[in-house]
């Protein structure tokens, strides 16, 4: 039993603090560098935060340089699927055309209706927008995020809404220099106040690790079968950080799944925007 | 003399293929470990550095896998350093596998393999659900492991193939 207990501890050390003739650095030293790394990069100090800066704008230029060769394939292989599909999807924009020229018609005397309305209770939403390119869409297991090439250099802050078109994508969770990151709406952490159109209900939109969210936090009404057929969700401005009304997705099937509008894993230019709300002065 | 610059240049790439691998996986967008498939993904990154720090150590040295750990937290998105630690965790057992072992057999890699996963995967979500309170889909973790103790045995045989012929670059 001793002799046992002798080998497994001979085994072990030698695991642990043996170098191999082309290894440079020993198993044990490495660890401790490791969790040394994890506890310090959770500490704010400012050397540790350039660091880090640092590190994430060198690892993030490389990604993107080594992901060019896969990019074009990727490139390749859509256009290819663009021309076997052009006569179908041709047919389907006509039909989405004819029914885009009556919604216009509508959308222009509700907008104007609505800034009539918000000029009587003196109130303003100003936004200012900046473009950025998509450097990293590499999703993981743990966090659905994007890197865009735009960073605190661009006035970029942690908060600022991102948008693919009109419709909402995610937030920024990390600024460094040159460039940021902004988690995706379909990310496990991701949470926004929304509204549901029809029936007005207030709710919360939740990621889910997958391409689809799903609503929490509202009233019963949603699993009572209220909505008949389909409903819009759009941000609901609650919290002050988005202005309400941003397209976030559809609820189908009296289903408390959102189906979000914009295709996260097809994003290669999006907007930061941020949102001034308030009263007029 | 051609052929002989040829050769030197193959037998050297080969024994860089193992790195290359790695860093190729932990910088590239494309991933195995999130495939957008429901219920369907494996560790690339865990299958080859438990393979070849457990039969070939030398074309794997600790300092890349180390480097790449950072790589791929940086590029995901989670604490720098985790990542880092847990691959060292497998080289760690792999090396403890290495000690113990006289003659090497794959049922028993296989086995010490799915332990290894197991072990590394509730590292991982016990550092990013408790302490770095991040959500994760613990169902999701579970298959994750499955599929990459399932799909073992197939880069078992070809990097094996590819261990093989290093083996035979290096004899020549």
């Amino acid at each position: 039993m001793v002799k046992g207990r002798d080998d497994f501890v001979i085994a072990l050390r030698s695991a642990f603090f043996k170098k191999k003739e082309k290894q440079k650095f020993s198993l044990i030293s490495l660890l401790i560098l490791s969790v040394i790394l994890i506890i310090l990069s959770n500490f704010n100090f400012k050397l540790i935060q350039n660091i880090k800066l640092g590190i994430n704008e060198v690892i993030y230029r490389s990604s993107y340089i080594l992901s060019v060769p896969e990019k074009e394939i990727e490139k390749i292989i859509s256009k290819v699927k663009l021309h076997i599909d052009l006569n179908d999807s041709y047919q389907k924009e006509l039909i989405k055309i004819e029914n885009l020229e009556e919604i216009k018609v509508l959308n222009n005397f509700l907008t104007a209706e609505n800034k009539r309305l918000r000029e009587l209770i003196n109130e303003n939403i100003n936004s200012e927008e900046i473009f950025a390119k998509v450097l990293i869409d590499r999703e993981s297991p743990y966090l659905k995020s994007i890197v865009l090439n735009r960073g605190s250099k661009d006035n970029v802050r942690i908060g600022m809404a991102i948008m693919d078109r009109n419709y909402l994508v995610g937030q920024i969770i990390e600024v460094n220099y040159s460039n940021s990151r902004a988690l995706l709406l379909s990310d496990l952490n991701s949470k926004i106040p929304v509204t549901i159109q029809p029936p007005f209900l207030q709710a919360v939109a939740s990621g889910t690790g997958k391409d689809h969210g799903i609503i929490e936090y509202t009233k019963d009404e949603l699993k009572e079968n209220q909505i008949e057929n389909e409903a819009i969700v759009y941000t609901s401005g609650l919290g002050g950080i988005l202005k309400p009304g941003i397209p976030v997705g559809k609820i189908t099937n009296n289903r408390d799944q959102i189906n979000f509008f914009s295709d996260f894993g097809q994003l290669s230019f999006v907007k930061i925007v941020e949102f001034k709300i308030g009263e007029d002065q | 003399m051609a052929s002989l610059n040829k050769s030197t240049f193959f037998k050297s790439f080969l024994s860089y293929l193992p790195i290359i691998f790695l860093f190729f996986s932990v910088f590239n967008e494309f991933d195995f470990n999130y495939l957008k498939l429901d219920y369907f993904s494996f560790n690339f990154i865990f299958i080859l550095i438990f393979f070849w720090t457990l039969r070939n150590p030398d074309h794997l040295g600790y300092f890349p896998i180390f480097l790449a750990g950072i790589i791929n937290d940086v590029v995901i998105g989670i604490p720098i350093g985790l990542s880092s630690f847990c691959y060292l965790l497998i080289c760690a057992i792999t090396s403890y596998i290495r000690q113990i072992t006289l003659s090497p057999k794959f049922i028993h890699d296989w086995l010490s393999f799915i332990v290894t996963v197991l072990l590394i995967n509730s590292i991982q979500v016990i550092f990013l659900d408790l302490i770095f309170l991040y959500q994760v889909d613990y169902i999701s973790h579970l298959i994750n492991s499955g599929f990459t103790f399932l799909f073992y045995p197939l880069f078992f045989i070809l990097f094996n193939i590819l261990n093989s012929k290093i083996l035979l670059k290096k004899n020549d």
